[in-house]
């Protein structure tokens, strides 16, 4: 099942991150690359390939998701890394992070139905120029799940059509069947946008977990395309 | 300052239980020590009442069981050398009083259970109970209960895989928010809750230490509610991110070795740490008030030791190594001070300021006074006993009873609660929620295990003894229908006021229903909770003993759940119905009745049955298998088509006793179990089943999108798929949006 690759990942914990087991579980159990945790105290990148933002509730979240994790030491250091073409991945909370701290455009707000959502989605891929999808093809549907209160994303009317003009919307929420209707978006977020990245394309930020659907045992692999894109790029 | 009456009974203490605290330390106690007595030697902390009927409870089974009786959870080894840790609580008056703190610091206090061990927690479950939906007061409880779960559960990253839902009238006043949590530890390296090694350094680690929650314990969780509800000062405030930090800060603190105890400030908080760690251990400690880190100015010395302010352990380290420890919490950001040390007397002795104000053998205030109190069968005891059900009129239109039991909110999907929790966190989810039990992989191991929650209250309240029994072959069942073997159980007994000889009759009956099938199974009782006083206005719950089971899967990739797979599989009944009308969901949701006796249980046939359904999953020949229970034979073949997205044209089996029709569509005789397979792999079941002498009836065959069910004379359920779908899944959002 391993993978020869030499890509190096790191996983930031911050105080309240959830999901760094799982992602690494994903990435070294499950596809057999060499990962390391980050304490978000960190500010020395070196020796990573691409560094990941994992999901949970960084301090709680109480001020308003994010708001508190952008200010920790590691993120000046993932921002430069990020500059100078070092891929980040955001999931979920780490997204979130990534809005906050202008990483990406636009903002969360709270799911429409003001309740965290939990279940599978599905997804629609909406483009592979970049290192996130390569391995996908552009209208595939991946069923993956989610879980968040706030996957409500917004962005104002200029900044989605930069958006869509730079070809940076990555995932729509859609049907089994790939169509994008209002049934099939579990938050409320525009457009259905589900991830997007950043004009470079090394920066994605997205709301479902591609590392909760790695192992086939748990209901879906579908989120392997997604590590697997990534052993492509180097 | 001089001890009157009024003070002790403030706190809770009854004047018999005053005069027992004289006798026990020989003089009058300061108004700390008084206020220590009154929490330790509470119900909810020390189990006075209940104590000498929970040794029924056996202790071992085939499963290495652990059951310290000193230690804050139980478990049982799933393979050798690896531990699973799990325990059931109450936050029922906290719940009622604040529902969504309430139902939050539910949570914190029984995951603090598990990793105080040394676990890692992997898993929550939530029992809960309130009136019937219908009216606003259930609705604004139910919802507060579960925002306040999601609030807490999802921001630690523990996923909440199970739990049940009841509506009905007795819990109107009284809601039951049972909490459940497991947590998985290598056997050798389980941590003890005690306090040993004299001169070693007692450590106060996680928040700060506030008025709130002050009485939680001996005055909210230990008497009726009355009239007034000047209660809400008693419940506490949850810090979800704290607790998330002080499960890593523990862990990491275990892991180093240099942790000799550590124990949970939960309920009596920092007095029920300080006297049961030194108890447990045969030591003493001398800790001074001052050095414990507080939220607010001006807090009296029996305000500290009483508060029940959350995300606080105790902890003892060893000697020389407390800096290695005092770092680790400092990492995660949070307080740790050391508060005072292990001593070798014995006597725990509290300063505050200079001056001691309590100075009491540790084992005098752990070691509370036992009543055996009296019992009397209930009035309504011998009238529902009695009821004639034979008068109860059949409907015609069985199809319409079908869709109404499935609008039942008892029924009914609970997707609109399980949504709304993170069940997927730590990604060991195999089978989620909405089966009869959850499965999580255990990784690196072939192992799973599968966890249930199951407690009908309206058996029990019809036949305390019987009810119990059928509590536990119900939770064992849909064990084996998703392949695990029973291997462990945790109980939260919610009854009324024990000191009213009706209820601790029930009371008594349940526990002694309990002890026996648990015996019979051979399943030890390896951790639990006692829930007195809930009812409000002389109105009690029903005797509610709600059972948390553990099952061990050999291989974790051998799972079933629930849904018929593919058309043309043949469907398959074990097991025999009888005419079991009385306590059923269809009685009440039809006909208005909760009344007659529960189904009869025959324990040798229910062992034989799950013996049976196991095999068949273990060895890959199901392609489905489903509890046959709450809404009958019915409603369990609607939920097996509901899914898998398909239907199934069935058949009713030859009855040759003559049972109703009623009764053989929605009669929750127990002991049976919906099994679907292929044809080929139907009859090796079928010749599994008669080498073991368990009856198995051929239904009829998976197919097509519609639910038919024939009887003699005709059709008489014809539904779609997608029809019961949307009622099933629609009823509870529905009542949710009025």
């Amino acid at each position: 099942m391993a993978t020869a690759t030499k890509m190096r990942f790191g996983i930031v914990i911050f105080p309240g991150s959830n999901c760094e087991t799982d992602t690494w579980h994903a990435l070294n159990d499950q596809m057999g690359a060499p990962v390391d945790y980050i304490w978000h105290g960190e500010t020395d990148l070196s020796g990573y390939d691409c560094v990941i933002l994992p999901g949970g509730f960084s301090y709680g979240d109480y001020l308003r998701t994010g708001a508190v994790a952008r200010f920790s030491p590691v993120m000046g250091a993932v921002m430069e890394f990020a500059d100078k073409g070092g891929l980040v991945l955001g999931i979920c909370n780490g997204f979130q992070i990534m809005l906050e701290a202008g990483m990406l455009p636009g903002a969360m707000m709270r799911n429409v139905c003001q309740t965290l959502v939990c279940k599978y989605v599905h997804l629609r891929v909406e483009t592979t120029d970049g290192p996130y999808t390569r391995a996908m093809s552009k209208g595939q549907v991946l069923r993956i799940p989610i879980a968040h209160g706030e996957g409500n994303y917004y962005a104002d009317e200029a900044a989605l059509a930069d958006l869509k003009r730079n070809d940076q919307i990555v995932f729509r929420f859609s049907t089994a069947e790939g169509e994008i209707t209002p049934e099939a978006n579990p938050n409320g977020s525009l457009e259905n946008i589900a991830g997007i990245c950043n004009r470079e394309r090394n920066v994605l930020g997205l709301m479902p977990h591609p590392e909760r659907c790695s192992d086939p045992i748990l209901g879906s692999a579908d989120g392997r395309l997604v590590w697997e894109s990534l052993l492509q790029a180097v | 300052m001089a001890i009157e009456a009024r003070m002790w009974r403030e706190l809770g203490l009854s004047d018999d239980e005053y005069q027992r605290v004289l006798d026990a330390i020989g003089r009058e106690p300061t108004p700390t020590e008084l206020a220590m007595f009154s929490v330790e030697w509470s119900e909810h902390c020390g189990y006075p009442r209940s104590r000498p009927l929970l040794a029924l409870f056996p202790k071992e089974g085939k499963y290495a069981a652990s059951t310290d009786a000193s230690a804050d959870a139980g478990g049982v080894e799933v393979r050798p050398g690896l531990t699973v840790l799990f325990k059931m609580e109450s936050h029922n008056h906290p719940s009622q009083v604040e529902p969504f703190q309430g139902a939050a610091t539910g949570v914190g206090g029984i995951i603090r259970d598990i990793f105080t061990m040394g676990a890692r927690p992997i898993a929550v479950l939530d029992p809960l109970r309130f009136g019937e939906l219908d009216e606003p007061l259930a609705r604004y409880l139910f919802r507060g209960v579960v925002n306040g779960i999601a609030f807490y559960g999802n921001c630690l990253g523990v996923p909440t895989i199970g739990g049940e839902l009841r509506f009905e009238e007795p819990y109107k006043g009284n809601c039951l928010v049972n909490v459940m949590a497991v947590g998985v530890v290598e056997t050798d390296k389980i941590a003890r809750s005690r306090a040993v090694g004299e001169g070693n350094p007692v450590i106060v680690v996680g928040n700060s230490t506030g008025r709130d929650g002050i009485g939680g314990a001996s005055i909210l969780a230990s008497h009726e509610f009355g009239e007034d509800e000047e209660k809400r000062p008693t419940v506490q405030i949850g810090d979800p991110f704290t607790e998330k930090c002080l499960i890593e800060a523990c862990l990491e603190a275990l892991a180093s070795g240099a942790v000799v105890g550590l124990k949970d400030m939960g309920a009596a908080g920092l007095t029920c740490t300080t006297c049961e760690m030194s108890a447990a251990g045969g030591h003493g400690m001398d800790v001074d008030l001052q050095k414990v880190p507080r939220r607010e100015p001006g807090m009296e010395p029996w305000e500290i030791m009483m508060s029940e302010s959350q995300e606080r352990m105790l902890l003892v380290a060893e000697k020389g190594r407390e800096e290695a420890v005092l770092g680790i919490f400092r990492k995660w950001g949070l307080n740790a001070v050391i508060v005072g040390k292990v001593t070798g007397d014995g006597i725990l002795r509290v300063r505050d300021n200079g001056q001691v104000v309590a100075e009491l053998e540790a084992k005098a205030l752990a070691d509370p006074p036992v009543y055996h109190l009296p019992t009397e069968e209930p009035a309504y005891y011998a009238e529902v006993q009695s009821a004639d059900l034979s008068k109860v009129l059949q409907p015609n239109d069985m199809g319409e009873v079908l869709r109404n039991v499935l609008a039942s909110p008892n029924i009914a999907s609970a997707a609109w609660v399980y949504h709304q929790y993170d069940h997927m966190v730590q990604t060991n989810t195999v089978v989620a929620p909405g089966g009869d039990a959850a499965v999580l992989q255990l990784k690196g191991y072939t192992e799973g295990i599968a966890v249930t929650t199951d407690g009908n209250g309206r058996y029990c309240y019809l036949d305390p003894y019987v009810g119990a029994q059928l509590v536990l072959a119900e939770a064992t069942r849909n064990l084996v229908c998703v392949g695990a073997e029973p291997a462990g159980v945790t109980d939260c007994l919610n009854f009324g006021n024990p000191e009213k000889p009706d209820r601790f009759w029930q009371f008594k009956r349940c526990v002694a229903g309990l002890a026996d099938a648990c015996k019979h199974f051979e399943l030890p009782v390896v951790s639990g909770n006692v829930s007195f006083y809930n009812e409000t206005l002389d109105t009690a719950v029903y005797p509610t003993p709600v059972l948390g089971v553990v099952g061990v899967l050999e291989d974790v990739r051998l799972h079933c759940t629930i849904g018929f797979k593919q058309a043309g599989d043949v469907v398959l009944l074990l097991g025999d119905t009888y005419e079991d009308l009385g306590g059923s969901e269809y009685l009440k949701r039809i006909h208005g009745l909760v009344t007659g006796k529960p189904p009869a249980l025959d324990l040798d046939r229910e062992r034989a049955v799950q013996g049976v359904c196991l095999a068949a999953v273990r060895e890959g020949l199901a392609a489905s298998a489903h509890d046959c229970s709450d809404g009958g034979l019915a409603v369990a073949l609607a939920e097996c088509c509901i899914g898998g997205q398909i239907g199934a044209s069935i058949t009713l089996p030859a009855d040759p006793d003559g049972v109703r029709l009623d009764a053989r569509l929605f009669g929750e005789s127990p002991s049976r179990i919906v099994l679907s397979a292929s044809p080929e792999n139907a009859d090796r079941i079928q010749q599994m089943a008669a080498k073991r002498g368990v009856p198995v009836h051929l239904l009829g065959e998976v197919g097509g999108d519609t639910l038919t069910i024939e009887a003699e004379d005709g059709v008489r359920i014809s539904e779609s798929v997608a029809g019961m779908d949307a009622i099933w899944r629609g009823a509870i959002p529905s009542l949710m949006s009025e």
